[in-house]
């Protein structure tokens, strides 16, 4: 029984023409994956190394490379919370943010909340300092997250 | 002189509708017209070369002369990659002008394209900016349904793909060859140069890498000459043969303990002092300012004193910053304890290096550790020569690393050292500590 559904496959398939080798359709084929699954699961390294012509080993260190990707041990809640913690946002409070986010929830940075929905990540700079603190909700910025607006956040997360 | 207006950010400005039909009603596409239908690739070439274009990502490369690069008469593909990696810290305005103003770019791309005779082009894209990704694939779709991306573009005999490349959360894929091994499916690690890309890039073929902003100037500049590009900014140092100069429009980006954080638009040459209370409504809560980076972290620091420096390509360095950089300038008011600084920046380079080679891996992680060691108020005042040694001795330039992101980690440490030494040896005398300790971390 294999991890990727034929829709998916059919997906990854849809990059090749766009490359002239297989291999750079690695990280379009784990994006894919992960957004599906909340996760990379090692079969699905196994089954993206035999569409791409790769050994899995080429596959999963590429995956490995890049910190972004979820091993099947630490798969993401239902959103990603990054937020950020690099000079423009940490003059602004982003280091208190993510204080804050964590103890609310009860994590660690890179944990899931108990209920499954949210994964608190910190972020470097995600290029939205004009308005710091900022965080990303899974790849959508929101801008000028001060304590106050920080349990508005976490709710609207968690419905 | 006359009030500067708004070029890259002349739509933006009057919050324009970003697609297709909008913005050639602005006169969109009409540079494209003129290239495709009465001039040839090296015509182009020619005109940008002639503007002085300098690159807009950080290391300010002439544009047209990069594009000549390339071997002549090359049976082909040849690859135009797009730099959109935009991960410098402090940074927003590439991202500003994917989102806003697509098609401005996507112009530019088409038209660099054009010029090096290139049929594919990948628009390698930061993960997280994943608004700029929607909006640039519904303005590539309505390209295609135009006759402006495909086959035989305008009737002619070109042909243009773009493709978005997404990245997946990694600094070093804004260097080139990063961004190139990281497009090709590897890890994102530089490559030796030479071969330089341009003549063995990506997919071991020839390769141009420009930036975002760049591409949007090559727009203008096929629109409206080379001359009127050089009527904005800073013309060469007639003292310095090695200065090419600083043509053209920037987009400056304000941000940290200012009123008013922005991009704004002005003719390279701007100080920081301008950008601060003219642009950026001062130092926020009435305070004075302390320093700033000013261009990405990676170009070092400027302490208050130096904010009559202009920020065209060869003002920083007249002060002992690395360059130009991204022209993002941050900030930091004189309540800030500099520790903090150095701190936040000696942890964004340990968290960012990418491992290949070890001067960079060890020292930057060897930085933090000192940064940290120092704000637990457990410093030494040798521990400020070893940062120095450090910031030394990693990086092209010294010839310990492969690519010049060890420098940008080097630069701002050995900066911060050298310039707020007093406040740093009055830190470790007195044993100060971060007040901020007992906050979450994570490495």
């Amino acid at each position: 029984m294999s991890v990727l559904t034929e829709e998916l496959r059919q997906k990854i398939l849809a990059y090749l023409p766009r490359y002239p080798s297989k291999q750079a359709v690695t990280l379009p084929a784990l994006h894919l994956v992960q957004d599906e699954l909340r996760h990379v699961p090692l079969e699905a390294i196994r089954e993206i190394a035999d569409i791409l012509d790769l050994s899995p080993a080429e596959v999963h260190d590429t995956m490995s490379f890049y910190g972004f990707f979820r091993d099947a041990k630490h798969p993401l809640g239902k959103t990603r919370l990054w937020i950020c913690r690099s000079l423009a946002c940490g003059l602004r409070g982003g280091d208190e943010l993510l204080d804050t986010v964590c103890k609310k929830l009860n994590v660690h940075p890179g944990a899931t909340s108990a209920d499954g929905k949210i994964t608190v990540e910190f972020a470097e700079c995600i290029g939205a300092c004009e308005g710091a603190p900022a965080v990303l909700i899974d790849d959508e910025a929101r801008m000028n997250v001060t304590p106050d607006k920080v349990d508005a956040l976490l709710d609207e997360l968690r419905r | 002189m006359a009030e500067f207006e708004p070029v890259l950010l002349r739509r933006i400005a009057k919050k324009a509708d970003p697609f297709l039909a909008a913005y050639r009603a602005d006169g969109g596409y009409r540079a494209l017209q003129k290239a495709v239908h009465e001039m040839t690739a090296a015509q182009v070439i020619d005109v940008v070369k002639a503007s002085s274009l300098r690159g807009r990502g950080g290391a300010g490369f002439p544009t047209g002369l990069k594009w000549t690069f390339l071997p002549k008469d090359h049976p082909g593909p040849i690859y135009m990659c797009i730099n959109a990696d935009e991960s410098e810290p402090c940074t927003f305005n590439n991202r500003i002008l994917m989102e806003e103003d697509p098609h401005q770019v996507l112009e530019g791309i088409i038209l660099s394209c054009y010029a090096t005779r290139s049929s594919t082009a990948y628009l390698y894209l930061r993960y997280e900016y994943g608004r700029s990704y929607r909006v640039l694939q519904q303005a590539i779709d309505e390209l295609y349904n135009n006759n402006l991306l495909g086959r035989n573009i305008l009737g002619k005999d070109f042909h243009l793909d773009i493709f978005l490349h997404r990245g997946a959360g990694a600094y070093i894929c804004g260097e080139e060859t990063g961004l190139i091994e990281s497009l090709e499916g590897k890890r994102a690690w530089p490559r030796i140069k030479p071969p330089f890309p341009a003549v063995e890039g990506a997919f071991r073929k020839p390769t141009v890498v420009n930036n975002i902003e760049t591409v949007a100037c090559v727009t203008h500049i096929i629109d409206r000459g080379a001359d009127w590009f050089k009527s904005i900014g800073v013309p060469p140092d007639p003292k310095n043969p090695r200065d090419a100069g600083s043509y053209g429009p920037k987009l400056y980006c304000i941000s940290g303990h200012i009123n008013n954080p922005c991009c704004v638009e002005l003719p390279l040459g701007v100080t920081v002092r301008d950008l601060v209370d003219k642009h950026g409504g001062g130092v926020w809560k009435g305070r004075k300012a302390k320093g700033c980076i000013p261009g990405g972290i990676s170009m070092g620091l400027m302490t208050e004193a130096e904010f009559d420096t202009r920020l065209d390509f060869s003002g920083p360095g007249k002060v002992g910053c690395l360059g130009l950089g991204t022209a993002a300038v941050t900030i930091f008011d004189d309540q800030t304890s500099i520790v903090e600084v150095l701190h936040n920046i000696c942890r964004f380079f340990s968290h960012e290096s990418c491992g290949q080679c070890t001067p960079c891996r060890e020292g930057t992680g060897w930085m933090l550790k000192i940064a940290d060691r120092l704000r637990r108020g457990q410093g030494r005042l040798e521990d400020l020569k070893i940062l120095e040694e450090i910031g030394d001795n990693i990086g092209i330039m010294p010839g310990t690393t492969i690519c010049g992101l060890a420098d940008g980690a080097g630069w701002p440490v050995k900066n911060a050292i050298r310039k707020f030494r007093p406040e740093f040896e009055q830190y470790i005398r007195d044993g100060q500590k971060s007040q901020r300790l007992e906050l979450v971390q994570a490495h």
